[in-house]
């Protein structure tokens, strides 16, 4: 491996490691919001809308996120609708991870026993302190790990981004290879980055995880 | 003594099915009633109306002279009157002893959290329970919590303590600690409903001994004739499937 290689690389990299960071976490908030709207929809059972949910949870978690990506990026302007790069990996990966997030949570308050509500009931709870108080803290200690083995794929997923051009560190690495033929040292980067943004996630998760956990579980 | 509940003709169906029909009682200030029967009479499901937890169909409930009224705003001020406590002791396992305390004191009646987590500390003292306020649900013994959620009950300040088998759950040794909290609430003066299969109990704490049956209050009397002198057969030979001999 050539150091001067490494260190020219370096910034081209840096640029494509925050681009990708953003998209990833932008995507990953996105995918929260439509998963929690999604769950509550799917456990209180919401006339229609329950429905609809379940159709496109199964739509979005039986197709590749590349396929999803093109009908976005290169669909939906036929009709109209044209978004920029970006835009099309977040939405991509928000509607993506939002049906995983969606089971996530959904399984998280179907865990919940009904004694549980007639307990917060019985205390006088209204039913809006009901949920902040007890349903949704409870639900969501339970959902933490499928939420945050979640979040590690859906950042992982971003690697399709290049498809619609985005220059992401696959992109950088495919990009600089096909320009320079440095196979070794951009992969090698590569490998280093994705580490590098990944890693953290999964370490601060599973200490998420271990603190809700032993708290209700003790293990 | 004043009536705290009255209970006037209520029945309530589950499909097709009588829950129970046309029942009647009333409980007075301080009064301690057991209700005992064999299983799906409707104890549980009498005990979950009076709160509001369940619907009834006809009749009324009143609870200090308020009508209780499910489709109202109103059922949430009335629950706080009514403490409950379950078999399951229902403990919420994402808080502390003492959060699990104090949350609805705080929340719901907007206490002050200094007086409510010091008022529950004197009741987790009473109980014999004030070391464990930091602890988790999962780390106690399944009397230990059905101590926790008695004392849940009392810091709301409730008119009437509800009951419902809250031993049925327990180990038999565990059985004890937790009755022995119940008598010495029966003591305070303090109006309780209890449904309960412990005759042994239930004849130490009961006022007025109430024997349910398919929906309906086929014997009512104080403990003594009640264990001793029951009128019906229906209730001889409920109280026979107690007995060894």
């Amino acid at each position: 491996m050539d150091p001067e290689v490494l260190n020219a690389y370096f910034p081209l990299y840096i640029q494509a490691f925050w681009l990708t960071v953003k998209i990833g976490w932008l995507g990953i908030a996105l995918s929260l919001v439509i998963g929690a709207i999604a769950a509550f929809t799917l456990h209180f059972r919401i006339p229609l809308f329950a429905k609809i949910t379940a159709v496109y949870v199964e739509l979005f978690r039986n197709t590749p996120l590349l396929v999803q990506l093109f009908f976005i990026y290169f669909a939906l302007p036929k009709i109209g609708v044209s978004l920029s790069a970006e835009s099309c990996g977040v939405l991509g990966l928000g509607l993506l991870g939002g049906s995983y997030m969606a089971e996530a949570f959904r399984s998280g308050l179907d865990s919940i026993p009904a004694s549980q509500t007639q307990s917060a009931l019985a205390l006088g709870m209204k039913r809006s302190q009901m949920f902040r108080y007890v349903i949704f803290p409870e639900a969501l200690t339970i959902s933490v790990p499928a939420v945050v083995a979640n979040m590690i794929f859906l950042l992982k997923e971003t690697s399709v981004f290049s498809a619609i051009s985005l220059m992401d560190l696959m992109f950088t690495a495919k990009d600089l290879i096909g320009l320079y033929y440095n196979t070794t040292e951009a992969l090698f980067m590569l490998v280093i980055f994705y580490v590098v943004m990944l890693l953290p996630v999964s370490v601060l998760g599973s200490l998420a995880e271990k603190k809700v956990r032993y708290r209700s579980f003790g293990v | 003594m004043e009536e705290i509940l009255t209970v006037k003709k209520i029945s309530k169906k589950y499909e097709d099915v009588d829950v129970f029909s046309d029942l009647s009682l009333s409980v007075k200030k301080g009064e301690k009633v057991v209700i005992v029967g064999p299983s799906g009479c409707g104890k549980s499901t009498f005990l979950r109306c009076l709160n509001g937890l369940e619907t009834i169909d006809e009749g009324e409930i009143l609870i200090d002279g308020e009508k209780l009224r499910q489709d109202t705003k109103e059922i949430y001020h009335i629950r706080e009157k009514l403490g409950m406590v379950f078999q399951s002791y229902d403990l919420f396992p994402h808080l502390s002893i003492l959060q699990n305390i104090v949350l609805a004191p705080v929340r719901v009646q907007k206490r002050d959290k200094k007086e409510a987590e010091a008022e529950a500390m004197e009741l987790l003292e009473r109980v014999g329970l004030s070391s464990k306020k930091d602890n988790y649900p999962r780390q106690l013994s399944g009397g230990q919590k059905q101590r926790v959620a008695i004392v849940r009950a009392l810091l709301m300040h409730p008119e009437i303590l509800l009951l419902d088998e809250i031993t049925a759950a327990l180990d038999p040794e565990m059985v004890r600690e937790v009755l022995e909290v119940v008598l010495l609430l029966a003591r305070e003066g303090r109006t309780m409903l209890i449904v309960t299969h412990e005759m042994q109990f239930a004849k130490a704490v009961a006022d007025r001994m109430i024997f349910l049956d398919e929906g309906r209050i086929v014997e009512e009397g104080s403990p003594e004739e009640f264990f001793t002198h029951p009128r019906t057969d229906r209730l001889k030979k409920f109280l026979k499937s107690f007995a060894y001999e």
